[in-house]
């Protein structure tokens, strides 16, 4: 009896249109994939992608070299030099984040007093040249500017929940 | 104490054996159990005004701060009871109401006694919403860096200011909420112990000014040093990171420096990041020093010294480490050469058989406080050595007397029972008087009339213990050798110890090492005996090597120094720094380390060997002096340089020297005359400014900046500025043997009638010649 089905349906070839079933349905379906980079996913305002220094709307820098991102950093990934800027006080002069040996665990994010170091939602770029991935404090801060307005907002959208 | 008189008491069940009188923190501290408090310091008296070490006591009624509460026998406290616990949670939610949340931007985070003991006994959210007090910042000067918000009132830095700095500086006005801490008149602080108050601070409000905002403690690692910059080697810990030292902080030893740190110690470290880093080997080829790699240089300086041979002369750094000092001598000596010195700072060399073996203090550093009568002769302790002073002031708060003769009315931090101020040429005949009054032998000198010698003399016979100290000026004075003469008889005379206090941070070591003409390592006598250090200059030696010496500054006689640099066929020079002499005259300049770049050892003035490893790399090329002078050693072809460490120099020395222990005995003297005669026309007073001690120091821009640092100035007093038609501020021309430089005229009574005061080592001295002598003023 058992050898009788598997024969039929062998015969009729079930199992192809059993599959080409499902096939046709997908056809027909919503289309769920993305034509990356045309289209892209939503980011959860939560994103951690490059960093960024942040300014407060006056323009100052809001870093103030406290060094607990470069404590905190677990890959080390961080250099940060400070000393007294010409009106007393404490600013960073140099601050350096090595891209390659970031793991973007976003501590340094969590860690900072004054909301200055965070990772925007930026995942596409890329180095050509060796050296390249050592963002320095003046592109850190250029990022920063460019994404302002975003970062500020997914500031916002998170704060309920800080 | 007698072991009966000894009290048990228990705290958190534990039993502890205690001494009467004791506090109970004193006691609690002893047996490791925490008890927070930040008013209390083991040095400083207590004031029991933070409240934070409050512990439970049984049958007290309520709690009672350890710090001033005195143990008594059978004691029950609780630290950590419910009722302490309340105690101490509620005295820190008081204390930072008004603290700043600024840790973040505060150079003390990370080391912070507030952060510290708010993680232990503070609550987790503040009920406080109203408004937090703010003060205003005053400037104190370039040490010191204040931010007077984070100020907790504990008060450590007032007490420090008057129980140990003898200055008060530093004070609290008004009460309460309205109290503040800071100087009363707006200026910078002036003592040379001033940047204790970082240490004591328990909060943020005194940080260091040199160091702000550089880096964090947890950035840093720590390495044990011992300070160069004189002979009580105080020691520090120098902090580094990324290969730079960032900051020097004490380091306890209750034998030498207790838990204090000069001024000169803690911020020297900042010549190390001077411009003027020696980075590689430079060679004269015609004109100009080129670079030049190592082997070049060594190869160069080995052959210069091999053909100079017998007229090589050695100058060497005071404050140079004991092996450098040691293959300095044995490479000097190895060629053939006895002509080799460390006392550049002296200019008398009479009677050099009667030197002390190895010149020392002549006590320990505490015996000094038990001192009831101490005779500083040309001593400015107080700035020459900070923390011997502070021994000697201890010793006037024990009933002690300190006397003093000297040049000039050097404020002291203490009441001196006698100032005696003479003119540097009429010193030795005031010693003499003070050497007749006690029936001693006056050395051939024709006493100087005066009721002091009387006065100074009684201090001294009443005196249970005692000491003649020959401090800084004394040593460079060009009768030393009649003062020594003259302090040795007084001291024999009223059975008190001679004690010498020379500047330099290794002179003892000098001396074990046998960096001096006439004596082996060891002090051991040899048959002949080389050139001194004035010799040496005067000459004509052939080739002269320098070690760690800047020629402008370093010298007795920086007129006889640079005809010395300019007559010589070569000069060679181991030396961190450049200096335009060098530059000007040097054909061979090799980079050498500096303080906390290799490993050493340094004698201090009660004989301490005391051992230091390196906190950083040596910049650039430079090597530790003692490596190249193995290297140069080995070229040279000289038995025994095959050193793999800076500790088997060391053991070579000290088995050579295992007899040599300190000893002030001067020996029979030659008949002397005094050289510097009283003339006509006003005379200088030299000795060495505090803040120009050695090339290091002199480097160091935030102590070049404080009021102890010489600006370019003479000092005279109003009677001779009368005469020579001066007034304060006004510009002049100084003349002295046949140099000529332009001055301003400061007033300053401290200075005797016709002297004028100008160390050197202080910008500008190098223009002229020693340190004493017979000098014009002229109007410009």
């Amino acid at each position: 009896m058992k050898n009788a089905i598997t024969y039929f349906r062998s015969l009729f070839l079930f199992e192809l249109l059993k599959g080409l079933s499902l096939t046709g349905r997908y056809l027909f379906a919503r289309k769920v994939t993305l034509n990356y980079p045309e289209e892209k996913a939503p980011q959860s305002p939560r994103f951690r992608g490059l960093h960024a220094l942040r300014r407060y709307p006056n323009g100052e820098e809001r870093c103030i070299a406290c060094k607990l991102c470069e404590a905190v950093c677990p890959a080390l990934a961080i250099t940060i030099e400070a000393e007294p800027r010409q009106d007393g006080s404490r600013r960073t002069t140099r601050y350096d984040i090595d891209l390659f040996k970031c793991i973007y665990c976003g501590f340094c994010e969590e860690s900072c007093p004054v909301d200055s170091i965070v990772e925007t939602r930026v995942h596409e770029y890329h180095f050509e040249e060796r050296g390249e991935n050592i963002m320095t404090k003046d592109q850190l801060l250029a990022i920063g500017d460019k994404h302002e307005a975003q970062l500020a907002a997914d500031r916002a959208a998170q704060a309920p929940y800080r | 104490m007698a072991e009966e008189q000894n009290i048990t008491i228990e705290v958190d069940g534990q039993q502890l054996t205690a001494v009467p009188g004791q506090m109970l923190i004193e006691v609690t501290d002893a047996a490791g159990i925490t008890v927070p408090r930040f008013c209390y310091h083991k040095k400083l008296s207590v004031a029991a005004n933070c409240r934070m070490c409050l512990v439970e006591v049984e049958k007290a009624p309520k709690p009672l701060p350890a710090c001033a509460t005195p143990v008594a026998d059978g004691m029950k406290v609780f630290t950590r009871s419910p009722l302490a616990r309340e105690a101490q949670m509620g005295t820190m939610e008081f204390l930072l109401i008004n603290h700043p949340l600024d840790c973040p931007i505060c150079d003390q985070g990370g080391e912070c006694e507030l952060q510290d003991v708010a993680m232990g006994y503070g609550s987790d959210l503040s009920r406080y919403s109203e408004r937090k007090r703010v003060v205003r910042d005053e400037d104190i000067g370039p040490l010191i860096a204040t931010e007077m918000t984070r100020c907790i009132h504990c008060t450590r830095c007032v007490r420090f200011g008057s129980e140990i700095a003898g200055l008060r500086e530093l004070g609290a006005t008004g009460r309460g909420e309205h109290m503040r801490i800071g100087v009363f008149v707006e200026h910078a602080v002036s003592s040379e112990l001033s940047g204790n108050v970082i240490d004591l601070c328990p909060v943020g409000a005194l940080t260091a000014k040199p160091s702000r905002f550089e880096a964090r403690a947890w950035e840093m690692t720590q390495h044990p040093g011992v300070s160069p910059h004189d002979g009580v080697g105080a020691n520090f810990y120098l902090h580094a990171r990324r290969n730079a030292v960032i900051r020097a902080v004490p380091r306890d030893n209750e034998a030498v420096n207790e838990t204090w740190l000069s001024d000169r110690d803690r911020f020297g470290y900042e010549g190390l990041n001077s411009e003027d880093r020696l980075l590689q080997p430079l060679m004269r080829q015609g004109d100009v020093l080129k670079p030049a790699d190592w082997q070049q240089a060594l190869r160069a300086a080995a052959e210069t010294i091999k053909s100079a041979a017998g007229q090589l002369g050695t100058l060497v750094s005071p404050s140079a480490s004991l092996e450098a000092l040691y293959l300095a001598q044995k490479l000097t000596r190895g060629v053939g050469s006895n002509h080799i010195d460390h006392r550049l700072r002296q200019s008398d060399f009479r009677d050099a058989a009667a030197d002390p073996v190895l010149p020392w203090l002549g006590q320990t550093f505490a015996a000094l406080s038990d001192n009831d009568a101490t005779l500083l002769i040309g001593s400015w302790l107080r700035k020459d050595q900070p923390l011997l002073n502070h021994r000697l002031r201890q010793a006037v708060h024990n009933g002690g007397q300190v006397i003093a003769i000297n040049p000039i009315a050097y404020d002291f931090n203490y009441e001196l029972a006698e100032q005696w101020v003479v003119a540097p040429s009429r010193m030795v005949r005031a010693l003499a008087a003070v050497a007749a009054a006690l029936g001693a032998d006056t050395a051939g000198v024709e006493p100087a009339e005066g009721t002091e010698a009387g006065v100074i003399a009684k201090h001294l016979k009443a005196a249970r213990q005692g000491s003649v100290l020959l401090g800084v000026v004394a040593h460079a004075h060009p009768d030393f050798k009649l003062l020594r003469r003259l302090a040795a008889n007084i001291a024999a005379a009223a059975d008190v110890t001679l004690g010498f206090a020379p500047d330099g941070g290794n002179t003892t070591g000098a001396w074990l090492a046998g960096a001096v003409p006439h004596r082996g390592p060891g002090g051991k006598a040899l048959a002949q005996a080389g050139l001194d250090a004035i010799g040496i200059l005067a000459g004509n030696c052939k080739t002269l090597l320098l070690m760690g010496v800047e020629p402008e500054f370093d010298s007795a006689n920086p007129a006889l120094m640079q005809s010395a640099l300019a007559g010589a066929d070569k000069v060679i020079a181991l030396t961190p720094f450049k200096s335009p002499w060098l530059e000007a005259h040097a054909d061979i300049l090799l980079p050498t380390a500096s303080l906390g770049e290799g490993a050493g050892t340094l004698m201090n003035l009660q004989g301490d060997r005391q051992g230091y490893a390196g906190a950083v790399a040596p910049p650039g090329e430079a090597r530790p002096a003692w490596k190249v002078l193995r290297v140069l050693g080995n070229l040279l072809d000289i038995d025994g340089f095959d050193y793999l460490g800076p500790d088997e120099v060391r053991d070579e020395l000290l088995t050579s020297a295992v007899e040599a222990v300190p000893n002030n005995a001067v020996g029979q003297s030659e008949a002397m005359s005094p050289e510097l005669a009283s003339q006509p026309g006003p005379e200088r007073i030299g000795g060495v400014a505090m803040y120009s001690v050695d090339a290091l120091v002199r480097r160091a821009d935030a102590l070049q900046r404080t009021p102890d640092a010489w600006t370019g100035a003479v000092r005279i007093n109003d009677r001779l500025a009368a005469t020579l038609g001066l007034a304060d501020g006004d510009a002049a021309m100084l003349q002295q043997a046949g140099q000529a430089l332009s001055v301003t005229v400061r007033i300053d009574q401290r200075v005797p009638d016709d002297c004028l005061w100008l160390p050197t080592g202080v910008p500008g001295s190098e223009n002229l010649a020693s340190g004493f002598g017979q000098v014009s003023l002229i109007k410009a």
